[in-house]
């Protein structure tokens, strides 16, 4: 089996349709992901038992179970009980909810770094407690999470060619159904691979970026 | 009534697969984290730059594309793999890269004067890292050892995918003969769930076992 860059150059637009899936499914479930997570961190700060200890142990069993079998789950099960939902909407849904439980991790650590002495400013000042965490709180928080959020996010953005197995026509999914359209795996899938690789090492240098701009704590 | 009992041995067989897929796959990921993770704290270039580079590749590709390319471009270049062998293979090698990173941090968060006292007691490089080294940082590996060992777990689930009979697998031949989706899917979440929980709680028991005789050692 040779390498054949005429082939490579046939099926490089079909790839580049799968790409911008891929690229949409990891946006959309970063901004779902990282509202998901925020709702979960606060619930589980509740002082109501109840909501604090259901949401936690729901977490705790997203994180515990394969995203894969989620994905079934979201498309195969919610139609049954009337639920339709596109491939792309479900496979954004799972994205969002499954990495939503990693992000709240990361913001529990935000705000928990937030040291005591600015939550009793807060009181000193009179701030209620919308004031409190709009105006003191969440703004020392948010900047220290940023990378830790980001990392997040690439290994979303690696855990999407999953989607392929709920028939969203992704990168993978494209490269597969070229693959088998014409019979020659070795050129689409090294293509998906290559194209991973790089979208990856540019993240990571954004990353690396990202850390010396906001990673530091000031103390 | 649809009888489960049946369905249940097909799901049970399942199971097995996918402990048995993880217990290989987290040795192999074992073996090359150490491997790697040494390699990058070597003293020569050529180690740590092929070190480097395996880490580089495994955590900057997804795992789906590293079982495609195991198992579909590897037969073409002469290397035929059963489903099995190409699953333990990128799952090992996937998380391998990604513990490879917990392997080095841990050696490096060990004190200089631990390596000062080694060379003090003039142990050899091999006997200062058996002895002194490796049993601390062992301890600083092994919380992260046990997510790693989760992740590993949820990814088997990917396996199903280039048909190996894993829990996903038969969920989906359930589903095909009864026509029913929530309970295969439901169940197998729970199990993985149980199989999560019961590596966490290895780990830590692991984790306090290991934790003797060192009091006074680490703070």
């Amino acid at each position: 089996m040779e390498w054949d860059w005429d082939f490579v150059r046939q099926i490089l637009p079909t790839l580049i349709q799968g790409v911008k899936i891929t690229i949409l499914a990891t946006l959309l479930g970063s901004v779902l992901a990282a509202i998901v997570g925020l709702g979960i961190a606060l619930a589980r700060r509740s002082p109501n038992k109840a909501l604090s200890r259901t949401v936690g142990w729901a977490a705790e069993f997203i994180r515990g179970t394969p995203l894969l079998v989620q994905l079934y789950f979201i498309f195969y099960v919610l139609p049954d009980i009337g639920i339709l939902l596109p491939p792309l909407v479900a496979g954004v849904i799972g994205l969002g909810l499954h990495y939503g439980t990693y992000t709240a991790e990361v913001y529990r650590a935000g705000i928990d770094n937030v040291p005591r002495g600015q939550w009793e400013a807060a009181k000193a000042c009179n701030l209620n407690a919308r004031q409190t965490w709009t105006h003191i709180i969440i703004p020392q928080a948010i900047p220290p999470m940023i990378p830790a959020l980001a990392n997040y996010f690439i290994a979303m953005f690696k855990e999407t060619p999953l989607l392929s197995a709920i028939t969203v026509l992704e990168l993978m999914n494209q490269a597969k159904s070229v693959a088998n359209t014409y019979y020659r795996y070795i050129e689409p899938i090294t293509l998906v691979g290559a194209f991973f690789l790089a979208i990856s090492l540019c993240s990571v240098v954004l990353l690396r970026w990202l850390e010396r701009r906001y990673g530091k704590i000031e103390r | 009534m649809t009888q489960w009992s049946g369905y249940l041995g097909l799901i049970v067989q399942g199971a097995l697969v996918t402990i048995g897929l993880t217990l290989m796959g987290s040795v192999l990921a074992l073996i090359m984290a150490f491997l790697a993770g040494m390699g990058r704290l070597s003293r020569f270039f050529i180690l740590r730059a092929l070190a480097t580079a395996y880490i580089e590749f495994f955590r900057g590709t997804s795992i789906f594309v590293q079982l495609f390319f195991a198992y579909f471009v590897l037969p073409l270049i002469g290397l035929e793999l059963t489903p099995l062998q190409a699953g333990v293979l990128a799952l090992g090698l996937n998380v391998g890269a990604y513990a490879a990173e917990v392997v080095r941090g841990a050696v490096q968060s060990i004190g200089r004067e631990q390596h000062e006292a080694c060379i003090a007691l003039n142990l050899g490089r091999w006997q200062g890292l058996r002895h002194v080294i490796l049993p601390q940082a062992f301890l600083v590996m092994l919380p992260t050892f046990g997510n790693n060992a989760i992740e590993l777990l949820k990814a088997t689930s990917v396996v199903s995918l280039i048909s190996l009979a894993d829990l996903t697998f038969q969920a989906q031949v359930v589903r095909a003969q009864t026509g029913n989706t929530m309970v295969p899917f439901a169940t197998i979440l729970v199990i993985y769930f149980i199989l999560a929980l019961l590596i966490s709680w290895g780990v830590r028991s692991l984790e306090r076992r290991m934790a003797r005789g060192l009091d006074g050692v680490r703070v």
